[in-house]
């Protein structure tokens, strides 16, 4: 009872409010204030976009994803699923740049084919947009007018996501994305999920569980039917899992239609894949014959790719006599993975029962089981392996092309074939589709990649061994058939002719869209770059206090320059509101548990709900940075940021609305509320010299290092 | 079965009053009967009394014990029912004695199983190696390092030590034979403690279902699985650390069994062992600290339900509050602190690990060459030093008279991080624009070296002065190259460094161990640093040292001097330096987190991946590999853990829509749902959180993982196979019509399901007993069949 009574003062004061404002005035502020918003966010953020005319930061890596786009080539980005780049590319497109470019340096000049303008449009105008988004998403949440304004000014007066909104990149759009799907489900109770970088992806878990949270409590509602459960059931499934799903793999339809030559970042992909682009490997391998059959002539590509793709090899040269370290080998014949195509990759495949190296008429193709003797083609050695320690990997057994010294070291050269992808035992070896174990009859050690370079002697190929204690699948145990021709000469030297000439034949394969997508998706997530160091790389604890800056551009004579530096105040007072929800949050559980209430129960389920959205969507996008392994910069802070500034107007207006009582508190908070929001945009005005980009001289610079660990860069006098 | 079924609510009634009588037994209790003139008694058909006592398990029997149960379990519908009722006095004796003689039995079956031919092999198996040397280090009191805490190889240690064994065995790899060595006392402490986890689950399951049908099954399932009889029969540290966890677990359980009778002599006592078990569990691994979430979560769960009693005031919360930070957080953090006191003063000898630890450390430990010594403080121009990197095991800034090879940067020579001590890891301080020798001149004075001051330093053996210039590192590309440069000290600006104490203004001495070192390049504005790679063969595989354009502080990048020797300063005694406690506390795990995370798998290495274990994909090789070896394979027994696997899935099944039909308010009677409740979602959800809190957390480490990773999941997935089956089959059987089929469909299932594990143990325990022979691709061999998957190797 006593909570209620404090409740009413406040509600007649809004209904008395209401009354003054509900006529005509009301409707129409509200359209003008979210067109005033989205007109002066606008400009802010398409204010002079084509300065500078140079390539600022990132826009020198997705700018050259842009290019491929332009000239159809296929790439591989880990950074995340290829809606943002294509979004780039859309720019790109309609600017219609051509796509060349060379992205190589920070700070180049544009040439003048480059449409810098419309390039950075897309990004612009998203981030733009988040700002009235900011502002119906409050309206969502039940919130009052003058709270949605200041979320939404205070996005628009954040420096940091002006920054990364007016170059190409792909931040903005993402947090555009995020705040719409957000403003949907809010609004709708259904949505449509995008995704531009992986980092959507907690978001989406977000409102998964939130949506989840409903449904709970449905459940709970007895004056439901079963029925109607389920349909509700059915249907936000339909529109969480499925409409996304969809969405997502369109995307990559899209991607994988677009880019259909071959490129830089082939070898990463599998024989199969790289075979399905026009150009590069789908030239040579057009036409080959598919089933392996004795006598055929073949290059052996290692399916892992890593350290590099390569190719089973030997040449003349023998292993040493003895290692640097003393150990002896068996001074056979080198065999090795080479990184090149060479004439020594390729191997015909013998029948150990018969001599012939041609293949018969009809062939006679190489099933799953089979054992097969493997001949190098230039040198005609046998694939040999014994016990005998590899030179690199001691644990191992050597590989070698066997050379008989009389000695008592027989050959042991007979292999066993082992489809690892075969659909049933008795499946043939494909060319490019089969992935291939060879299992030594002799020792059952397996042809592996052991992935170390070998030294001087082995002019740095990589080692090649027998996997003695086989553990399991490993693809550095797996080879495919990359080249592919039906040999046809006996005779010794016709073969090397034959070898040297270039092959073709005539049958050509398509990958389904999903074998496409499958590989893709496994090699975006698998793909690891090197553990690169960065200037302004930081760890995720510094973003919090914004510790950290990252300078974007310098002007190459004058002191412009343009930073990714926020706004220090609403920084801090979007760490405090969070503080103080968070505080609140526990006061105020702990209190109703012991059956007090201190606030009527709509502004609790208002409270409530408000948190879930804005402190879920800052923990979903900030805490997984803690596990991540890979290089950090603040910019990957600014979508949690965004959540975080969404709560400063909630606990604010919370504050209000509930903890001051008497009139007089109100108005010092409205006092104290305008003195604050004054010091953000004083904040904004003395940086926004280094968001824009404006000349500023070294006195200037000077002021406004505020922190010591931000990179300010300072020309040195006299220089 | 039904009719006990139904019975639970009734007798933790007629408990309560004989409660004072009893004691703290917690497993005396008994059936309580009820006046014949009840009407609820009557409706239930309770069977007689004598038939009843054939049926323990059921919750009724047990239910004596815990009086005062969740509310969920009174039966409001039954008014009658609570009222106090005589115990039957015939029963009381009886019930108990069942549960004891189970109890007994798979004790007994356990340690058996356990302890059957514990000695084969006689010889070194897998990581005995690392941990039987862990142990003789502590009978020889000679420092080392591990990744773990060391409460587990204290134990083994001591183990070994009271049965007499005197740590000279060298453990030096797997296949050593023991030969006169006593490792029988080691090994027998292990499998004892592994031998304890079946009575602790067959207790914790008692608990949590009531039920003594399902904690016979989760029992047998322990018993017979060769995986936990594999790792509990060798010199590890996982049997040690199961013991607590287990042990946590069931305390915990006993504890929350307890909540009616706070403070009482038994909850205290639940209470402080729950606590004493989560320091054992965190003592030994790092892995106990996902019990220590478990009981976090429980025990906040708890806090949170007696906050919404409004009958209890809020001093009364506030005691019950302070209890649980007493016996919950403050006792196992005395007993953690306290055993890594007995670590470091039992380890008072140096020995392998010395090098792992900063210099201040070192000068504590006997033998080591910065013990007891004494050392100029300041550093001065002429002084000869040794330079220690503060990364984890960083090395000191070493030289040789070896050339980078040809196509690495410049052809100059080597400078490298080099863990072991050494004379080329001496270097000359001198001022950069004068030479040594007038400051070695013994009439000059001295002239200490001050922050910010620019200095050389020159290699002592080769004379060659630090060095070095843009061209790139050999193994961290975008780092620059450090070279040895010049002859006899003469060289150019590039040997020129500024020197900076980390948080000090300019122009402060610099202190000897004590301050941390930035040398700055002064040509490049670059840093010295290590970058922890190893070089190849080239560099004798001594760790790169670079100079790194990034300025950020690192301890890669910061350095300390630990020798120092100028003989023109007075020495000080190093004692002042003695770290205190709570900073070689704080080292030292600083040390073993960081060494934990850098056990890294190699590219093209195979590893064993999470998703593997509980399909038990693939084994362990505890011994032996060739057909005439003695060979151990760590596998779990496959039809227990497929049964597992499947029952985790059909426990999801359940719950879901237990909890479904709960929130939807489907009509169900009282005692039904009591038993959903208590044992399916409470009982169960508390199980498979551990299972969770165990599982889940190893997909996002980094590190190198094995499957013997899984064996505390392994646990708690059996305690929820137990549950489930014995809620699945209680649930089905009370829809068959005659009690007594329903009793023998109950009975039945129970027991087919603990005749399929042991069958499938005698099938698989050659596994774990040894096997000698053909492998198992060989027709002849006894274990021909069972090769079900091509991934197992045996």
């Amino acid at each position: 009872v006593g909570s209620k009574k404090q409740g009413r003062p406040g509600q007649t004061f809004d209904r008395m409010l209401g009354f003054l404002k509900k006529p005509v005035v009301v409707t129409a502020e509200i359209n003008l204030s979210l067109v005033a918003l989205t007109v002066v966010g606008l400009m802010s953020r398409l204010w002079g976009l084509s300065y500078p005319r140079a390539v600022v930061f990132d826009e020198v890596y997705y700018g050259q994803f842009v290019s491929l786009y332009m000239k159809r080539i296929f790439f591989v980005d880990d950074s995340g699923p290829p809606l943002g780049h294509m979004l780039l590319a859309l720019g790109g497109y309609l600017g219609g740049f051509d796509g060349n470019f060379l992205w190589n340096r920070i700070g180049a000049e544009y040439s003048t084919n480059v449409p810098v303008c419309s390039l950075r449009f897309l990004p612009a105008l998203a981030g733009a947009l988040c700002i009235p988004l900011a502002y119906q998403i409050l309206v969502e949440l039940r919130f009052s007018h003058c709270a949605a304004l200041g979320a939404a000014l205070l996005i628009l007066l954040e420096n940091s996501l002006i920054t990364q909104s007016r170059f190409m990149l792909l931040e903005s759009i993402l947090i555009f994305f995020i705040l719409l799907a957000v403003l949907s489900y809010l609004k709708f109770y259904n949505l449509q999920r995008h995704r531009v970088k992986y980092m959507g992806l907690f978001t989406y878990m977000l409102l998964l569980v939130i949506a989840g949270l409903h449904f709970w409590h449905m459940l709970g509602d007895q004056n439901l039917s079963n029925v109607s459960l389920v349909c509700h059931f059915l249907a936000r499934g339909l529109t969480l899992l499925i409409i996304p799903v969809a969405t997502y793999l369109s995307f990559f339809y899209v991607h994988l239609t677009l880019l259909y030559r071959s490129g830089p970042h082939d070898q990463i992909m599998t024989s199969a894949f790289q075979a399905s682009l026009e150009g590069g490997l789908a030239r040579i391998t057009q036409g080959q014959p598919l089933e392996v059959a004795y006598g055929s002539q073949i290059t052996l590509r290692n399916v892992l790719g890593k350290p590099m793709q390569c190719w089973l090899h030997s040449h003349t040269n023998t292993y040493p006599i003895r290692y640097e370290n003393g150990r002896g080998s068996s001074h056979q014949q080198q065999v090795t993975c080479y990184p090149f195509k060479d004439v020594n990759n390729w191997w015909i495949v013998k029948d150990p029962g018969m001599q012939q190296l041609v293949v018969s008429n009809p062939p006679r193709p190489v099933r799953h089981g089979h054992i097969v003797q493997l001949v190098h083609g230039i040198t005609t050695r046998y694939l040999n392996t014994h016990d005998v320690a590899a030179p690199l990997s001691p644990h191992s057994q050597e590989v070698s092309c066997y050379i008989d010294y009389n000695i008592s070291m027989p050959a042991q050269n007979l292999w066993r074939v082992e489809i690892v992808n075969r659909e049933s035992d008795t499946d043939v070896w494909k060319t490019i589709l089969s992935e291939v174990r060879f299992v030594h009859v002799n020792t059952s050690a397996v042809l592996k990649l052991s992935g170390a370079s070998l030294p001087e002697w082995g002019y740095r190929q990589l080692e090649v061994v027998g996997e003695k204690l086989s553990k399991g699948y490993h693809q550095s145990m797996v080879w495919n058939v990359e080249e592919h021709r039906y040999g046809k000469s006996q005779e010794q030297k016709e073969r090397e002719v034959e070898l040297h000439s270039p092959t073709r034949m005539d049958i050509s394969k398509n990958l389904s869209f999903m074998a496409k997508f499958t590989e893709l998706q496994w090699k975006i997530l698998t793909l690891k770059n090197e553990d690169t160091e960065h200037k302004y790389s930081s760890s995720a604890l510094d973003w919090i206090t914004m510790d950290t800056n990252i300078a974007y551009w310098l002007h190459p004579t004058s002191g412009a320059q343009i930073h990714l530096l926020g706004n220090v105040c609403t920084w801090a007072s979007a760490n405090v509101a969070a503080v103080v929800y968070t505080c609140l949050s526990l006061w105020y559980l702990i209190r109703r548990r012991r059956k007090i209430y201190d606030i009527p129960e709509d502004a609790w389920q208002l409270w409530v709900s408000a948190g879930q959205i804005c402190v879920g969507g800052w923990v979903v996008n900030y805490l997984p940075f803690f596990l991540m392994e890979k290089t950090l910069f603040l910019y990957h802070y600014l979508p949690a940021l965004t959540f975080q500034i969404l709560l400063i107007p909630i606990v604010l207006q919370h504050l209000s609305d509930h903890l001051c009582r008497s009139l007089l508190s109100k108005s010092m908070f409205s006092a104290l509320t305008v003195a604050w929001f004054s010091s953000v945009c004083f904040a904004y005005r003395t940086f926004s010299p280094v968001t824009y980009g404006e000349p500023l001289s070294v006195a200037e610079l000077k002021d406004l290092r505020w922190k010591d660990s931000w990179n300010i860069l300072i020309r040195k006098q006299g220089h | 079965i039904s009719a006990l079924l139904k019975s639970c609510g009734r007798r933790k009634a007629t408990t309560r009053r004989w409660r004072p009588e009893r004691g703290p037994g917690r497993l005396s209790g008994g059936t309580g009967k009820t006046p014949p003139s009840s009407g609820c008694a009557r409706r239930r058909r309770r069977p007689p009394p004598s038939r009843s006592r054939r049926y323990l398990g059921c919750g009724g029997a047990h239910s004596g014990s815990r009086p005062g149960a969740p509310a969920g379990l009174r039966l409001p519908a039954c008014p009658a029912l609570r009222l106090p009722a005589r115990p039957a006095p015939g029963l009381l004796p009886r019930a108990p004695a069942g549960w004891r003689a189970a109890l007994g039995l798979v004790t007994l079956l356990s340690f058996a199983s356990r302890f059957h031919r514990l000695p084969e092999p006689p010889h070194v198996c897998w990581d005995e190696t690392h941990f039987g040397k862990m142990g003789s280090y502590y009978i020889n009191r000679t420092f080392f390092f591990d990744v773990h805490p060391p409460l587990g190889k204290m134990l083994i240690g001591l183990a070994g030590y009271l049965s007499g064994y005197d740590g000279t065995f060298p453990f030096q790899k797997p296949g050593d034979r023991y030969e006169q060595h006593n490792y029988m006392g080691m090994r027998g402490f292990c499998a004892f403690l592994g031998s304890c986890l079946v009575p602790f689950a067959y207790l914790t399951v008692l608990e949590l279902s009531k039920s003594l049908p399902a904690a016979l099954l989760t029992a047998f399932i322990l018993i017979f699985d060769t995986g936990c009889i594999t790792l509990s029969q060798y010199i590890l540290l996982d049997p040690i650390l199961m013991f607590f966890l287990m042990g946590a677990v069931l305390s915990m359980v006993k504890c929350n069994s307890c909540a009616d009778r706070p403070f009482s002599a038994s909850w205290w006592l639940w209470l402080s062992l729950t606590g004493v078990n989560l320091a054992g569990a965190m003592g030994v691994k790092f892995v106990g600290l996902f019990v220590v979430l478990l009981v976090g979560l429980n025990t906040i769960y708890n806090l949170w339900d007696l906050l919404g009693n409004l009958s209890l005031s809020l001093v009364m919360f506030g005691k019950h509050f302070l209890a649980r930070v007493l016996c919950l957080i403050l006792l196992p953090l005395t007993l953690y602190v306290a055993m890594f006191a007995v670590h470091f003063a039992v380890l008072n000898k140096s020995g392998p690990g010395d090098g792992f630890f900063s210099s201040a450390f070192q000068s504590q430990l006997i033998g080591n060459n910065l013990h007891n010594v004494s050392i100029p403080e300041h550093l001065a121009y002429g002084s000869v030093v040794t330079m220690k990197n503060l990364r984890m095991a960083g090395g000191y800034l070493h030289s040789h008279w070896h050339l980078y090879p040809e196509g690495v940067g410049a052809r100059q020579q080597q400078v490298t991080a080099y863990l072991h001590k050494d004379l080329n890891n001496l270097w000359i301080i001198k001022k950069h624009d004068s030479d040594t020798a007038d400051l070695l001149d013994s009439s000059s004075p001295v002239e200490f070296v001050r922050h910010g001051d620019i200095i050389r330093l020159e290699h002592k053996e080769t004379s060659r002065n630090l060095h070095s210039h843009q061209h790139e590192a050999p193994l961290t590309r975008k780092h620059f190259q450090v070279t040895g440069y010049g002859i006899n000290g003469t060289g150019d600006s590039n040997d020129f460094w500024r020197i900076e104490v980390v948080g000090r203004r300019a122009g402060k001495l610099i202190k000897v161990l004590r301050s941390k070192i930035r040398l700055t390049h002064v040509a490049t504005g670059c840093i010295l640093g290590s970058s922890g790679k190893t070089l190849p063969k080239w560099g004798w595989e001594q760790v790169e040292v670079t100079c790194t354009p990034y300025v950020k502080e690192t301890p890669n990048s910061l350095w300390n001097f630990e020798d120092h020797i100028n003989p023109k300063l007075p020495n000080i005694s190093l004692d002042v330096l003695k770290p205190s406690f709570v900073e070689i506390l704080l080292e030292s795990h600083m040390v073993m987190i960081r060494g934990n995370s850098g056990l890294k798998p190699k590219d093209n290495e195979v590893t064993s991946k999470p998703w593997h274990w509980p399909i038990n994909y693939q084994g362990l090789r505890f011994s032996g590999v060739n057909e005439t070896d003695y060979r151990v394979y760590l596998l779990g027994n496959p039809v227990v853990w497929w049964l597992n696997l499947f029952t985790i899935g059909l426990y999801l099944l359940i719950a879901i829509s237990t909890a479904v039909v709960l929130k939807r308010g489907v009509q169900l009677t009282s005692e039904h749902k009591g038993e959903l409740s208590r044992v399916v979602l409470r009982g169960g959800g508390q199980v498979a959180l551990g299972w969770l809190l165990h599982y889940l957390p190893f997909f996002m480490m980094g590190r190198v993982l094995y499957f013997h990773h899984y064996f505390p999941a392994m646990l708690f997935s059996s305690m929820l196979t137990g549950i489930t089956w014995d809620t699945l089959l209680k649930f089905f059987s009370q829809f068959l019509s005659p009690s007594t089929t329903a009793r023998r469909v109950y009975g039945g299932g129970i027991l087919t399901l603990i005749l399929l594990i042991t069958y499938s143990f005698y099938l698989f325990h050659p596994l774990s007993y040894g096997m000698i022979g053909p492998m198992a691709s060989d027709p002849s061999s006894p274990m021909a069949g069972l090769r079900w998957m091509d991934s197992w190797e045996f």
